[in-house]
């Protein structure tokens, strides 16, 4: 159908990029959902008094566009003398813009669970952190699942904006290609492809854990 | 024994307990009736700690509930309590329910947990629902389960507050009898109801609340049958 200059040198080079995107984006969901838990678990359950830095720096990140964050990101280190990578500038970056979105699932998910079953826990003699792990994550966990899922879709595919620090993630590495072989349709179509490969299994996980659980309610 | 000692209580401005007095001795089966508002259910929040007080006392067994210095999360597997909301946790089966106490408190193995929710549940019946999960069962089924759930911990006391309100007329009985039950088998019990003939047949004593206050307490023949204070015979001619 197709009559292509793309050999498979160019399939590989685009499946590195492919790499590099994965990997940029399990290093920021992994650590933006570490920090997103606990940040979440802090905005449910201290008062509003104590935690309104952090809702305002979070505020910050979620607000101001990823590409802006990324480009200031990569001058601030450098002018602090971070002497970072870009892919460790570009981790850091979209690991802290994905805590930013992993938080409000987090506390969306936690104050979903209705005070009174929380009160049972506890009356049953269970300290805090026992109410919390026993009962307000498996219950949260249920909820916020789907918002989680389409986060991390979306930082996979945000991810490509650190093209712009010079990192040949799977986007850069198309551009390349296009850009060499004149090809453009063709390329961005295996491009999608690739990325539609990536986020298939995630979505699908995703389902069938729901389905599960849905056979309890 | 339940001692509660000149008890007041306020959501912020909101004044809903203003002094009250109650003493529950081992044994004996208390049934609280009142208008809506009147502060039963925050009385019994206040009992096992869930709700701090503003002043008075609450002691359990000599322990004051609301001393600096008490574990509560201890003192609460001496008194159970079942709301009305059923609360159940809806991602554990029956029988886990009813374990999780017990394993994570108590720190009981898994065989020595669930040998006594069987038997919790069997005694409430629900012997046959032990791998179901909540969403299965009945309003009814639900309420005996956190029973069970609140008896697992094998409590000294049990307080109950409105159990049967959000269930289904039909399904009233069998957790009225499951409660009458325990009464017989000697348990210490607050019953905050609006089943007046659970209140008569049941209690020893019956508690009338108003606004914040006891305002009469006697046995189940002098409240229902020759009430003296005011607000209690217009309350009770009310539900009848
Ligand atoms: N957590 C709370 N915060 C603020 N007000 C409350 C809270 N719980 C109960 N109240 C108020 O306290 C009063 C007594 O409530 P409650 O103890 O539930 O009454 P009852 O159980 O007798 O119907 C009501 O006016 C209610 O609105
Ligand atoms: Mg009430």
């Amino acid at each position: 159908m197709f009559d292509t200059a793309m050999t498979w040198n160019d399939l590989m080079f685009m499946l590195r990029g492919a790499g590099v995107t994965l990997w940029i984006t399990a290093i920021a969901v992994g650590g933006g959902t570490a920090l997103g838990l606990v940040f979440g678990v802090m905005r449910s359950a201290l008062s509003p008094w104590v935690t309104w830095p952090l809702a305002f720096v979070l505020d910050v990140l979620r607000s101001v566009p990823l590409l802006i964050q990324l480009v200031l990101a990569n001058s601030f280190q450098a002018i602090a003398g971070f002497g970072w990578s870009p892919f460790v500038t570009s981790c850091v970056g979209l690991a802290l813009y994905t805590a930013a979105l992993c938080t409000e699932v987090v506390r969306g998910a936690i104050l979903s669970v209705p005070e009174t079953t929380r009160r049972a826990a506890r009356s049953l003699g269970m300290t805090w952190a026992q109410d919390q792990t026993q009962i307000v994550f498996p219950m949260a966990l249920r909820v916020g699942l789907p918002s989680w899922i389409n986060l991390t879709l979306g930082v996979m595919k945000d991810s490509a904006l650190v093209l712009w620090l010079g990192i040949i993630e799977l986007l850069r590495a198309s551009q390349i290609l296009v850009t060499r072989l004149q090809e453009p349709m063709f390329i961005l179509l295996v491009a999608g492809a690739i990325y539609f490969l990536i986020s298939f299994p995630v979505a699908r996980f995703g389902e069938r854990l729901e389905k599960r659980w849905r056979e309890h309610d | 024994m339940i001692e509660i000692e000149k008890v007041y209580k306020s959501f912020g401005k909101l004044e809903v307990l203003k002094g009250v007095d109650l003493t529950v001795a081992r044994g004996e089966v208390v049934s609280i009736i009142g208008g809506s508002g009147s502060g039963k259910s925050t009385l019994l929040t206040c009992i096992n700690g869930l709700e701090p007080i503003q002043s008075g006392h609450i002691r359990i067994d000599g322990t004051d509930v609301h001393a600096r210095s008490t574990d509560l999360n201890k003192l609460r597997r001496k008194v159970g309590i079942v709301f009305q909301q059923f609360n159940a946790f809806p991602h554990l089966s029956v029988l886990d329910n009813v374990t999780l106490a017990p394993r994570k408190v108590l720190g009981m193995s898994r065989a020595e947990a669930e040998e006594i929710a069987v038997r919790q549940l069997s005694h409430v019946g629900l012997a046959d629902k032990l791998k179901v999960y909540p969403s299965r069962l009945s309003g009814g089924q639900q309420q005996r389960m956190a029973i069970a759930r609140a008896l697992a911990m094998s409590p000294q006391y049990m307080l109950f507050d409105e159990v049967t309100s959000a269930l289904d007329p039909l399904l009233v009985g069998e957790v009225l009898d499951t409660l009458k039950m325990l009464a017989e088998e000697g348990m210490t019990m607050i019953c905050v109801t609006h089943e007046m003939t659970f209140a008569r047949d049941v209690s020893q004593r019956v508690a009338f609340f108003h606004q914040g206050i006891l305002a009469e307490i006697g046995p189940p023949e002098q409240i229902f049958g020759a009430p003296q204070h005011l607000e209690t015979q217009k309350f009770l001619s009310n539900v009848r």
